[in-house]
């Protein structure tokens, strides 16, 4: 049987929904793999929605807005397109950026809507099944998909996505602009530290372990480990649990 | 509300055979009811017909339903039409949910019908599951100060307020100078018609004595607050302060001309602007014979990208002039590229060439040098320098924006574009609006405009400003951004990026609060908020993960 994908589409309602409904009145005929959640802009779309529907099992995402310089609400678009920027960056970590599209489609292209709903469908069968349906790596690519909503969920990281345009165009409270290359490379950084720190909070849920035991369970250097651990601490999302011969184990103390 | 208080009914459409010749209408409505939450399920033939929406009206009162669900067409087109049929069952239209299986099924998957039933149903689950949380919204009314406040009193806020000041609604005006005329009083005659500036100027005494214009001069704006319908600005004028209110502002500050100091040697005898030519011909005394002018001065170069708009039409204007003085005159233009667009302005240009004008074109890359008796310019099509001598050159200097533009766009919350123009909400489709409902502008403070495009503007912004000022209340949308204040931080970053500048701090509680009149419900801000503390209505987290989790989740 060919593998049919699950494909979620966000729709922002002024054009690439009414693009979608363009396709239909001009009778455009294209694969039936579709749902569509329609949203007001495609700048509604948090990147967690995203996390949330490979964690259900959905193969692949759409998110669709209007062309850059036509959002409805003026600059919606260029919003969502940094999220996810972000949100790729993210799931490229563990391998699933490439199920995600971010496209525009105007409310006069029905037949670009159509096009890049075949595409994107023909694009996810041949990726095959989301690795969440495998039940031997599932644990795995949950674990994974969690670490990923853990980093964005993380207010830090949000706040800097939300940031983003003001700080790269208009500058900060001191009116320095950052760079985009050095804002990307802050972004990175921060990413990286937030799938990390899962990664060590899952590690020392239910049992305490000490520094080096976690670094070589998560292979990296025990002084980084130390490091995330102090900022967990202070998040207050670990504490000290034992202290053995003057090495201490951290446990997590926080469901996240 | 328990689960078990929520009833929702689901009406599946065949559309004649739009749907139902395509998808399994019988199997849509038994599907339905095997639903969470589903305590009554139908189909209609056309369920916008009058029988379909009275099937609803009639079921919503005998099943008690409190969600309503059809499963039809498109919202874009019908939602309005079911919302107000739930409203008249007594309904908050707000819990009415609209699934699409027409144009985004049944007509896009006319060969595969079964496949589009199986959709059809993931669809109609998904509004199930996201219409069980839907809320109850009002939407608001808010009432409108029957009154316009237009900044700037030059020719197109003069304008603008005698215009909306006919159709009977008050306007107060308000100028920073001691007299109304702005750039129109220092000139001499106006394109293309040659009269004099002065009969333009009149406007002023129409404005002066109009019983509806209350008149601000030598006044400085000090605060704007409010918001679309309801506006407020505080100005200092004779060292008091005055508070005016109004529905709409209209932005018509104008612009000014830069300056020619440190331009080709300008020394403002015999080298000056065009502004000072227009200066001296006013008094009509220019007695000279060999006059050049210089084009695109300090503009359509790196500092200012931008071409000015007015001063090809200035110079052809003054140099006719100065050629129907003394036709014996030798008068060139030195230009990059003439813009002369339109019938009109196209037969001015060609009636100074018939007069014997001269145009002779430079090179951005190298520009006429003046020296002490002649200016030399590079002229590409003889391939060599000509020496031109002169006894006056006139210089084309730009129009610049004002500088207290930028301080005026924060007060208004408006955008100014890079060279500090005011931004816009759309080039092509909303020349004269701000994203900001309420604020509109004309003239040369949105970009440099001449005379009869600076009156078609501010005739266009009127009548906008009317379209709000006319109404007794305004209606606004129930679907918008709330806050919850206990999450959220005062981190400040939704103020930043809601383009309307809905959202404020709110100093006492170090909070910020969505203003519901303003806000436009897009949801951008909710999506950012690191601490999710904000909810966009009807388009909640809660009710988009509900939508996804029962997509992946289901069979
Ligand atoms: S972004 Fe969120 S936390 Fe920050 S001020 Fe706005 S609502 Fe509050
Ligand atoms: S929903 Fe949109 S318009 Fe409303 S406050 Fe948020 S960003 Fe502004
Ligand atoms: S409304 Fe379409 S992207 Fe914003």
């Amino acid at each position: 049987m060919v593998f049919e994908p699950k494909i979620l589409g966000f729709l922002c309602n002024w054009c690439s929904y009414a693009g979608a409904d363009l396709a239909g009145v001009s009778r455009i005929q294209y694969p039936t793999n579709v749902r569509v959640i329609r949203v007001m802009c495609s700048g509604r779309v948090d990147p967690v929605f995203i996390a949330e529907a490979f964690m259900n099992g959905i193969d692949g995402v759409l998110v669709l807005g209007c062309h850059l310089g036509d959002c409805h609400y003026i600059n919606g678009n260029y919003e969502a397109e940094l999220k996810m920027k972000m949100l790729s960056k993210t799931l490229s970590m563990i391998n699933f950026s490439d199920r995600v599209r971010l496209d525009w489609v105007s409310a006069a292209e029905g037949a670009r809507f159509a096009q890049i709903v075949s595409d994107f469908t023909e694009h996810i069968r041949k990726l095959g099944p989301s690795p969440v349906k495998n039940k031997k790596v599932k644990k795995e690519i949950i674990d994974n998909l969690n670490a990923v909503k853990f980093a964005l969920c993380d207010t830090r990281l949000r706040a800097l996505v939300a940031r983003q345009r003001e700080l790269t165009t208009d500058g900060n409270v001191y009116g320095e602009i950052i760079p985009t290359e050095e804002f990307e490379e802050i972004l990175d950084n921060a990413i990286e530290n937030e799938i990390i720190r899962h990664k060590i909070l899952e590690k020392i849920k239910n049992k305490g372990k000490s520094v080096p035991d976690i670094a070589k369970e998560i292979e990296i250097e025990p002084h980084k480990v130390l490091r995330h651990i102090v900022t967990l601490r202070a998040r207050g999302l670990v504490d000290v649990d034992q202290i053995n011969e003057e090495i201490p184990t951290f446990i997590s103390i926080k469901e996240v | 509300m328990s689960d078990d208080d929520i009833r929702i009914g689901v009406f599946v459409c065949h559309c004649g055979t739009n749907i139902g010749g395509v998808l399994d209408i019988s199997e849509l409505t038994e599907y339905s009811k095997t639903l969470p939450n589903v305590v009554y399920s139908a189909d209609n033939l056309y369920t916008c017909s009058e029988v379909g929406l009275s099937e609803i009206r009639e079921n919503i009162k005998e099943h008690d339903l409190n969600r309503v669900i059809v499963a039809s067409c498109s919202p874009r087109t019908h939602e309005p039409l079911f919302r107000s049929t739930c409203q008249e069952a007594g309904l908050n239209p707000y819990l009415f949910e609209m699934v699409n299986i027409r144009d985004q099924d049944s007509w896009v998957h006319m060969k595969e019908p079964e496949k589009g039933t199986e959709k059809a149903k993931d669809l109609i689950r998904m509004g199930v599951y996201k219409a069980a949380l839907l809320e109850s919204l009002e939407k608001m009314q808010v009432g409108v100060i029957p009154s316009a406040i237009v900044i700037g009193g030059g020719i197109a806020g003069m304008n603008a307020a005698l215009n909306l000041a006919n159709q009977n609604f008050k306007v107060s005006l308000i100028e920073k100078d001691s007299e109304l005329g702005g750039l129109l009083r220092h000139l001499n005659k106006v394109y293309p018609t040659n009269e004099d500036a002065s009969i333009i100027l009149e406007t002023r005494n129409l404005v002066e004595n109009h019983k509806k214009i209350d008149l601000y001069k030598s006044a400085v704006i000090e605060k704007i607050e409010g918001y679309v319908g309801n506006f407020k600005v505080i100005i200092l004028q004779n060292k008091k302060t005055l508070e005016i209110e109004a529905g709409a502002i209209i932005v018509a500050t104008g612009a000014k001309a830069l300056s020619p100091e440190g331009y080709y040697n300008y020394n403002g005898k015999t080298i000056i602007s065009q502004l000072e030519l227009e200066g001296i011909l006013k008094e009509n005394k220019i007695n000279t014979n060999n006059i050049t002018m210089i084009q695109c001065v300090g503009c359509r170069n790196e500092e200012r990208k931008y071409c000015s708009n007015i001063c090809c039409m200035t110079a052809l204007k003054n140099a006719i002039l100065i050629k129907e003085q003394n036709p014996d005159a030798n008068v060139n233009i030195i230009f990059r590229d003439i813009q002369t667009q339109g019938v009109t302005y196209e037969e001015y240009y060609r009636r100074a060439r018939e007069m014997g004008i001269l145009f002779i074109k430079y090179l951005p890359e190298k520009p006429p040098i003046i020296k002490k008796d002649r200016i030399e310019v590079y002229n590409e099509f003889m391939n060599q320098v000509i020496g031109i001598p002169y006894d006056l050159v006139v210089l084309s200097m730009p129009l610049i924006a004002n500088e207290d533009s930028e301080q005026l766009a924060k007060m208004l919350k408006v955008p100014l574009e890079e060279n500090n123009f005011f931004l816009e909400a759309h080039v092509k489709l909303r020349p004269v609006d701000f994203a900001t409902d309420g604020i509109f502008v004309c003239g040369s403070a949105h970009w440099p405009a001449d005379i009869s495009e600076s009156i078609s503007q501010s005739n266009a912004a009127a009548s906008r400003a009317s379209t709000i000022i006319s109404k007794e209340m305004l209606e606004v949308e129930g679907s918008t951004a709330e806050v919850n204040t206990d999450l959220c931080v005062g981190c400040e970053a939704c103020i930043k990026i809601c383009p309307y500048s809905a959202i404020s701090k709110d100093e006492e509680t170090d909070t910020v609060v969505v203003n519901k009149v303003v806000c436009k419900g897009c949801g951008v801000c909710g999506a950012s908020c690191p601490h999710n503390a904000i909810t966009i209505h009807h388009f909640t987290s809660d009710q988009i993960i509900a939508e996804i989790v029962t997509y992946g989740g289901g069979e």
